[in-house]
């Protein structure tokens, strides 16, 4: 069977899934809808929370970072898990203590505020609104590439499956098919990735492949690396430093950070019965997590070496562009790849210097994308590897569509424009609130701002310098008051976004960017998709220095801080 | 139905929760910013299979740490609540 077909073929396959399980777990409630009925095992909420959270850029986009910064690339291995950690101490248990349904209400409630509710509201449409649209373009770019369908129409099937299972589950909805997702998305990655490791190291574990010696001979994988990037005039490979030790020190922590920090990931600890449910399945999430995030550095080192060697068979000897193999033309199609005959002697000579280098086009996208063509794998696993990109945007759009339409249905409408509608009324109205979201993301992939680019990254630090601080502080000291949270949230997200258009442009439109993209005008040498960890400390300065000087929060506040530092009586998550 | 907690009680749970958590923190800064990043030349002197020891810690045994502290804090914060009688039904 031919690779189209049978890519057809598992994709559809797993629509069908996706569509059975929307049909099967249909909401009937307000609680249904929002918190999946509170009644979700811990095992199987960090199977969804692994899929929610591991979006396009952690499947297609990260080992083609490592592949091409190396030992800088760490920053995305311990940033994006390591804040489990602290979601799993400082908040998980704590939010599902209090028991409600989003995390602006918490915000609203312990700093007894609605205006604080709704900056909480603001923040997380922002953050959220910036992921989406990554994930809404991951999708119509996956289509188009492995089903050679066009962008567009892509992008509306992509649309029309998450608004089936979405709006007519919910998080019900949205749980289960984010458990089948993940099975999908982790086979994806992990199958290729076992093959490659056993193509060259014989060893099957591919954590382990990176450390061993290559098949034929003594030499260890990642010392052929170094030596083959040095050669051809890159940074070692195990070395490369990103920028300076304290950006990458920054980068990590916004990124650690802004993941505890993420209300979509937060709100799938709403979903199971026990304040000690929170505390393992946290646990359980970053098991299912670190199986891809300890492949991907293997995935990246060594589908770096089978570029090169696919470029440069010997050393010295450069491949005859006429004799490219298959994967080659096919992605040259796409524009993410490109020859440039410098010379002109009709071998593809790949250096690190930009004026001699003849591959002047290789997409990142490419090494996870390309990567089982490369190594000459069989059809079904490009085929599988197509719905495994799929599934980690589709999952991590919906829970993301999912924050968005509760804050609108629950925080705005119900919490404070009308306060008295029916749970009849609220479902509907979240079921509006999702297809509005749904509507608005597509209509952001169709139309892709000039910043969508690198708007994944940003959002962390959004999510870094505003949400996580209010909620920390929100559990961890009860001297905090309204004011102090409001300025600080406000204060943390201003610094921070004005740090990214001031080097990045307003918008992310380049010439009105008035310092410039140059690194020497970065505060302590920090690139702008690090700053969320400086924003954050900004929030924590301005909240606490506020709060010392305005009044105390009100008694019932104290106790509320007392109520939910202790398991006993986690009631199941109620509304009021 | 756990017993109410007297004022007292609840503040020495809520001080081991802190200390725990604060060892444990502990570790995870020192495996992630210290191993896989301030001391990461240090580390790199030595190997690990093929590994060097510090980008070792970066990319493979930071992550490896983070799993086994969020287990440990499970244990540790369930073996307090039955001590203070706090557990959920």
């Amino acid at each position: 069977m031919d690779l189209q077909t049978l890519t057809y073929l598992v994709v559809g396959a797993t629509f069908t899934l996706y569509i059975g399980i929307a049909i099967w777990t249909r909401a009937g409630s307000t609680k249904e809808f929002y918190v999946a009925g509170g009644g979700v095992h811990p095992v199987a909420n960090g199977m969804a929370t692994a899929a929610d959270w591991m979006s396009a850029a952690s499947f297609i986009g990260m080992a083609g970072l490592i592949a091409y910064m190396g030992y800088g690339g760490s920053v995305f291995l311990m940033g994006w898990t390591g804040g489990f950690v602290i979601l799993a101490m400082l908040l998980a248990p704590y939010l599902r203590k209090y028991g409600k349904f989003t995390v602006p209400e918490f915000i609203g409630d312990r700093f007894y505020s609605r205006t604080a509710r709704a900056v909480a509201v603001l923040c997380l449409i922002i953050c959220s609104t910036t992921y989406v649209i990554g994930q809404m373009k991951g999708i119509g770019v996956a289509f188009s590439r492995f089903l050679e369908v066009d962008y567009n129409v892509g992008l509306l099937v992509g649309m029309c499956i998450v608004f089936f299972y979405a709006v007519l589950g919910g998080m019900k909805g949205i749980t289960y098919t984010q458990i089948a997702q993940y099975c999908v998305l982790i086979l994806a990655y992990t199958i290729p990735a076992i093959f490659i490791s056993l193509q060259l190291t014989g060893n099957p574990l591919p954590q382990l492949g990176l450390g061993s010696t290559l098949v034929g001979n003594d030499t260890f994988l990642l010392d052929k690396l170094d030596q083959m990037v040095m050669e051809l005039g890159f940074k070692e490979y195990t070395t490369d430093v990103r920028l300076s030790g304290l950006n990458m020190f920054a980068y990590t922590a916004s990124l650690m950070i802004g993941t505890a920090g993420l209300p979509h990931v937060i709100i799938r600890f709403f979903t199971v019965p026990k304040v000690r449910d929170a505390r393992s399945s946290a646990g359980w999430a970053l098991v299912f997590i670190a199986i891809l995030y300890t492949t991907a550095p293997a995935v990246a080192g060594m589908a770096r070496l089978n570029l090169m060697q696919t470029i440069e068979p010997e050393p010295g000897q450069y491949l005859q562009y006429d004799e490219r193999p298959q994967w080659f033309k096919n992605w040259e199609t796409t524009g993410l790849l490109e020859f440039e005959d410098k010379n002109g002697d009709g071998a593809m000579l790949y250096t690190a210097n930009p004026a001699t280098n003849e591959l002047v086009k290789v997409d990142r996208d490419i090494i996870v994308l390309a990567n089982p063509e490369i190594a000459k794998l069989p059809n079904w696993v490009i085929a599988l590897v197509a719905a495994g990109g799929l599934a980690a945007a589709l999952s991590t759009a919906a829970g993301l569509l999912l924050a968005i339409a509760s804050a609108i249905s629950h925080d705005l409408l119900k919490g404070m424009i009308a306060p008295d509608i029916s749970e009849k009324q609220e479902l509907m109205a979240s079921r509006i609130a999702m297809a509005a979201a749904i509507a608005g993301a597509g209509y952001l992939g169709f139309n892709p701002p000039d910043f969508a680019a690198g708007t994944v990254a940003l959002a962390f630090g959004l999510a870094a310098s505003s949400i996580f601080p209010a909620l920390m502080m929100g559990i961890f000291s009860s001297r905090v008051n309204k004011e102090g949270a409001i300025a600080g949230m406000l204060s943390g997200i201003g610094i921070t976004l004005f740090y990214v258009f001031q080097h990045k442009g307003i918008m992310f439109v380049e010439s009105t960017a008035f310092l410039g993209s140059m690194p020497e005008n970065w505060f302590l040498g920090i690139e702008p998709n690090a700053f969320g960890a400086i924003g954050a400390i900004v929030n924590f300065a301005v909240a606490l220095g506020v709060s010392a000087v305005t009044k105390a929060p009100p008694a019932e506040v104290r106790e509320l801080v007392e109520h939910i530092r202790v398991p006993a009586g986690a009631e199941a998550a109620v509304d009021h | 139905m756990a017993k109410k907690m007297t004022e007292e009680q609840a503040r020495a749970y809520w001080h081991r929760n802190l200390s725990l958590m604060i060892k444990l923190l502990l570790v995870w800064f020192v495996v992630s910013y210290g191993c896989g990043i301030l001391l990461v030349d240090e580390l790199n002197q030595f190997r690990l299979g093929g590994y060097k020891l510090g980008f070792w810690f970066a990319q493979q045994g930071s992550i490896y740490t983070f799993v086994v502290l969020i287990f440990i804090y499970r244990w540790r914060m369930a073996v307090l609540d039955r001590e203070f009688d706090v557990e959920e039904d």
